[in-house]
């Protein structure tokens, strides 16, 4: 095919004389614009790669003139952070957790470096607002099963709950009693009536005081013949309104039971001794932190702290 | 006859060994699978077979004319009804993720619902079905009329088109079935990739054969991006897919590389899908069905050359900028950003040539819908293609990476360029394959442009939004040094921006249908729909010049 070169009418341009199925095309210059930037793109490229790592060569790349790497990025990134905080945190390490809220800023700093792990390696079973799920305790409120002191808390932190191979981990095992057949399955629902009573969530009858009496030979050496529960023993208090698996008949059935067996890491091993620490500091100020056992309690060097930090407490709830 | 036979037996050993493995595996997705290889293959021989022309009967279903035209158009009318069919699919789980994502109650604790296994069917729907669908149509279209020459093959023609169908339901059964290989965007097993690869080499042969005996001197511009796409891709699908099944009866393979190796390799074929399956691919579309809808001529030759040659040369090294800042090499982190940033202006060429090949036809954009989604296609491409290259910059990266900014940008192309451009090409084909005055309804197109104009604006400003807040929570440092959210604060906030995606997927979604309705309405010749005029590029049946005896005659 002949080529038909032709002005085109509309643009004033050349056509290049080719013709496809009726197409042809103008014969248009590349827009200056266009060009300059990617030649400007190109010559950015050629700077960008003498400056930074970029050429295979044959056994290593180039390192680039400016010496960057990414790991080198990353740690020094880190090291600024850590040298940041690096004296708030050997502070904190320096205290012992008994002590922590006796200097006022560095429970606050605690507090919020303990927030922060929190929600990094907490939030997963607790929630991010720590209000726990079922079988995730609610840590803002001031039902402790194993206590809520400072301290105490700490304690659970480090060796965990139900841990093998930690002699200080909390430990307890409610026995499985229907599965174990301990009690007959009649008992079970008596003494599930009996557990609603004491909570308050049905009125007192006379069938339903049945389960006393298999409480006081079953329950009560753990959950104290009131029911109020024994932290030394990590039994919960019965009588109040907080369940950690539900306090419905059905579900009280199936905990006596079949038994609970929850879990929490022990974090001593796991996490740094002062992030530890701060994450008792955060547990300990979402409301309903105890004050240490007076016997343990060392000699108070700044009882207005301490109070503000109790008056804080209330106020949270 | 002998052939025939040949070919029957052949079809007949597929069949037998498909037993074979369907006897001696032992999982159940296998099996399925292998029966339906072996159904395939008997059909296809009993189908050789028959009295009957079946193929003429299937194609009197759709009403398609009688050698209407000298091409071998036959299997690019059932290309347009299959690819309103997969993009309608595609969608359509994409809302349902997109909704899954919004309301985790919505994978309706089943197996087979469940948002990991839909997914992929959602990806390869609109990438592999839809828009490859749409590459092989349009190519074959495009291929026929600017060489003016027929189909080269067309036994294997209708083996690559029907066959590439077969890989599709393969794969997609596949997926909800839990075969993956778990690779992104090439997550088929060992035995579907084989056999797509035996597709794809017929499919260049077809394509190389057809260019090869055209009856024109020079090759148009269209078809050096279709073949680029073709090649490439082959390249791109072997390498990544090298794996050792773990038995010839079972569906489970493992891939030849490993850690650092395999993620490179993956990025290299991922993102040169991108570039070659859904960017030299439907480019070509665009360099025929631009110029065609507007009557003008391209802008430059000499913008589509220089275009042409560095887009595909840039494309091939930018794959890294998928693994900043992860465990492969800085050399190789450094090169896949500055071959990404140097891809800015040669993608922005075909930009260019598309946009301005309306030169003398700007009106068009007002008054013509099917124009109207060439040029939202073009603009979206240019916005895809200078966003990419951004992201690619580490700076910017180490905010969009792993965020939904990434999905918005995907979306922003896939929805914007990909889809506008199919779907224009779609309204240009379907009146003159059939041998239609025009489409039933082209205020219909108008309602389908303004549809997905909006479900794109709605998606991907909210994916933007949604992105960077994400990134932004994550690395958010507090006064004391301390991160300040939790992973699970960031899924919440980002739970009215699911919404917002979600409508948009659903207007989408709906323009889809339009199209459907349309295009049925179409092929079904009924009378067109009274409304008001709007311009259109009327088929001109003299134009469409096949001719190659014509052509010889004119020499």
């Amino acid at each position: 095919m002949a080529e038909k070169k032709r002005i085109d009418e509309p643009t004033g341009t050349e056509t290049v004389g080719h013709e496809w199925d009726g197409i042809e095309e103008l014969d248009t210059p590349m827009p200056r614009w266009w060009l300059f930037t990617f030649y400007a793109c190109i010559i950015w490229a050629i700077g960008y790669t003498v400056i930074y790592p970029a050429w295979p060569m044959i056994s290593d790349a180039t390192k680039g003139v400016s010496g960057w790497t990414s790991r080198g990025a990353l740690d020094a990134e880190m090291k600024a952070q850590a040298d940041r905080t690096a004296p708030i945190r050997n502070a904190i390490g320096a205290t012992p957790i008994e002590q922590l809220s006796n200097d006022p800023k560095l429970l606050q700093a605690a507090v919020e470096g303990g927030k922060a792990a929190f929600k990094v390696y907490c939030v997963q079973c607790h929630g991010s607002g720590a209000a726990g799920s079922k079988g995730y305790p609610n840590l803002n409120d001031d039902d402790w099963l194993w206590g809520g002191d400072i301290a105490t808390i700490h304690t659970t932190l480090v060796n965990g709950v139900r841990q093998p191979n930690n002699d200080l981990t909390r430990m307890s095992i409610m026995p499985a009693f229907g599965r174990d057949a301990i009690l007959q399955p009649g008992e079970i629902s008596d003494v599930a009536d009996y557990v609603r009573t004491v909570s308050h969530q049905q009125p007192v009858t006379g069938a339903r005081q049945r389960g006393a009496a298999v409480f006081a030979a079953n329950c009560a050496v753990c959950h104290g013949p009131d029911g109020k529960g024994m932290r030394a023993m990590g039994a919960p208090n019965l009588t109040d309104a907080i369940w950690l698996y539900g306090g419905d008949k059905a579900t009280i059935v199936q905990t006596v039971t079949n038994s609970r067996y929850g879990v929490m890491p022990a974090w001593g091993p796991r996490l740094d001794a002062v992030t530890v620490k701060m994450l008792a500091a955060y547990v300990h100020s979402l409301g309903g932190g105890e004050a240490l056992p007076t016997a343990t309690a060392p000699i108070d060097a700044n009882p207005a702290a301490a109070e503000n930090v109790q008056e804080a407490n209330v106020a949270s709830k | 006859m002998e052939s025939l036979l040949l070919r029957s037996g052949a079809w007949f050993g597929v069949a037998l060994l498909a037993l074979f493995a369907f006897a001696q595996t032992t999982e159940t997705a296998f099996a399925v699978h292998m029966a339906m290889v072996g159904s395939a293959a008997l059909l296809v021989m009993w189908i050789g077979l028959a009295k009957t022309d079946y193929l003429a009967v299937l194609n009197g279903l759709i009403k398609a004319p009688v050698d209407q035209s000298k091409y071998d158009d036959d299997l690019l009318r059932w290309g347009v009804i299959l690819i309103t069919f997969w993009g309608c699919v595609g969608f359509l789980v994409g809302v349902v993720i997109a909704s899954q994502l919004a309301f985790p109650l919505l994978n309706l604790h089943f197996e087979f619902t469940t948002f990991g296994r839909l997914r992929p069917l959602h990806t390869s729907a609109v990438i592999f079905a839809f828009g490859g669908t749409a590459l092989i149509t349009t190519s074959f279209y495009i291929v026929q009329r600017t060489c003016r020459a027929r189909l080269a093959f067309p036994g294997l023609a209708r083996f690559v088109f029907w066959g590439y169908q077969f890989f599709i339901l393969l794969a997609a059964t596949g997926y909800l079935m839990g075969v993956t290989q778990g690779k992104e965007y090439a997550e088929p097993e060992w035995y579907v990739d084989l056999w797509l690869t035996i597709v794809w080499v017929a499919y260049l042969a077809v394509f190389v054969g057809t260019i090869v005996k055209r009856t024109e001197p020079h090759i148009y511009v269209a078809n050096w991006f279709l073949l680029s796409f073709i090649i490439t891709i082959a390249m791109l699908h072997v390498v990544n897919n090298l794996a050792l099944p773990i038995s010839p009866f079972s569906a489970k393979s493992y891939s030849l590389f490993a850690g650092v190796q395999s993620a490179m390799t993956q990025w290299w074929y991922g993102h040169n899908a991108v570039g070659f399956f859904l960017t030299a691919g439907f480019l070509g579309m665009m360099y025929y069905f631009v110029p065609k809808q507007a009557e003008r001529p391209v802008y430059s030759y000499r913008l589509s050359i220089i275009h042409f040659w560095s887009v595909i040369f840039l494309y091939i090294w930018a794959g890294p900028h998928h693994l900043h800042y992860t465990a492969l090499p800085d050399w190789a982190q450094t090169l896949g950003m500055v071959f990404s940033v140097m891809l800015w202006m040669p993608s922005w060429g075909g930009m260019i040539n598309g946009l301005m090949t309306l030169n003398g036809a700007w009106d068009k954009i007002r008054t013509d819908p099917i124009i109207r989604m060439m040029v939202m296609a073009v603009a979206f491409y240019g916005m895809s293609t200078f966003e990419g290259p951004m992201m690619s910059i580490k700076a910017v990266n180490s905010l969009s990476h792993y965020t939904d900014w990434t999905i918005g940008h995907v979306h922003s192309g896939a929805l914007g360029w990909n889809g506008m451009i199919t779907f224009a090409a779609v309204y240009y084909m379907a009146p003159r394959l059939w041998n239609r005055e025009r489409l039933y309804s082209l205020r219909m197109v108008n309602w389908h442009f303004w549809l997905s104009t909006i479900g794109i604006v709605l998606y991907a400003s909210s994916m933007w939004v949604a992105g960077i807040m994400q990134g932004l929570m994550w690395r958010e440092y507090g006064e004391d040094g301390y991160l300040v959210y939790a992973f699970a604060e960031v899924v919440k906030a980002m739970h009215p921006y699911y919404l917002i995606r979600a409508t948009g997927g659903l207007l989408y979604l709906s323009g889809g249908f339009i199209m459907a309705y349309n295009i049925a309405m179409t092929i079904a010749g009924k009378a067109l729909r009274q409304e008001a005029p709007m311009t259109e590029t009327p088929y001109d049946a003299a134009q469409d010049r096949p001719i190659v005896a014509a052509a010889a005659v004119a020499e």
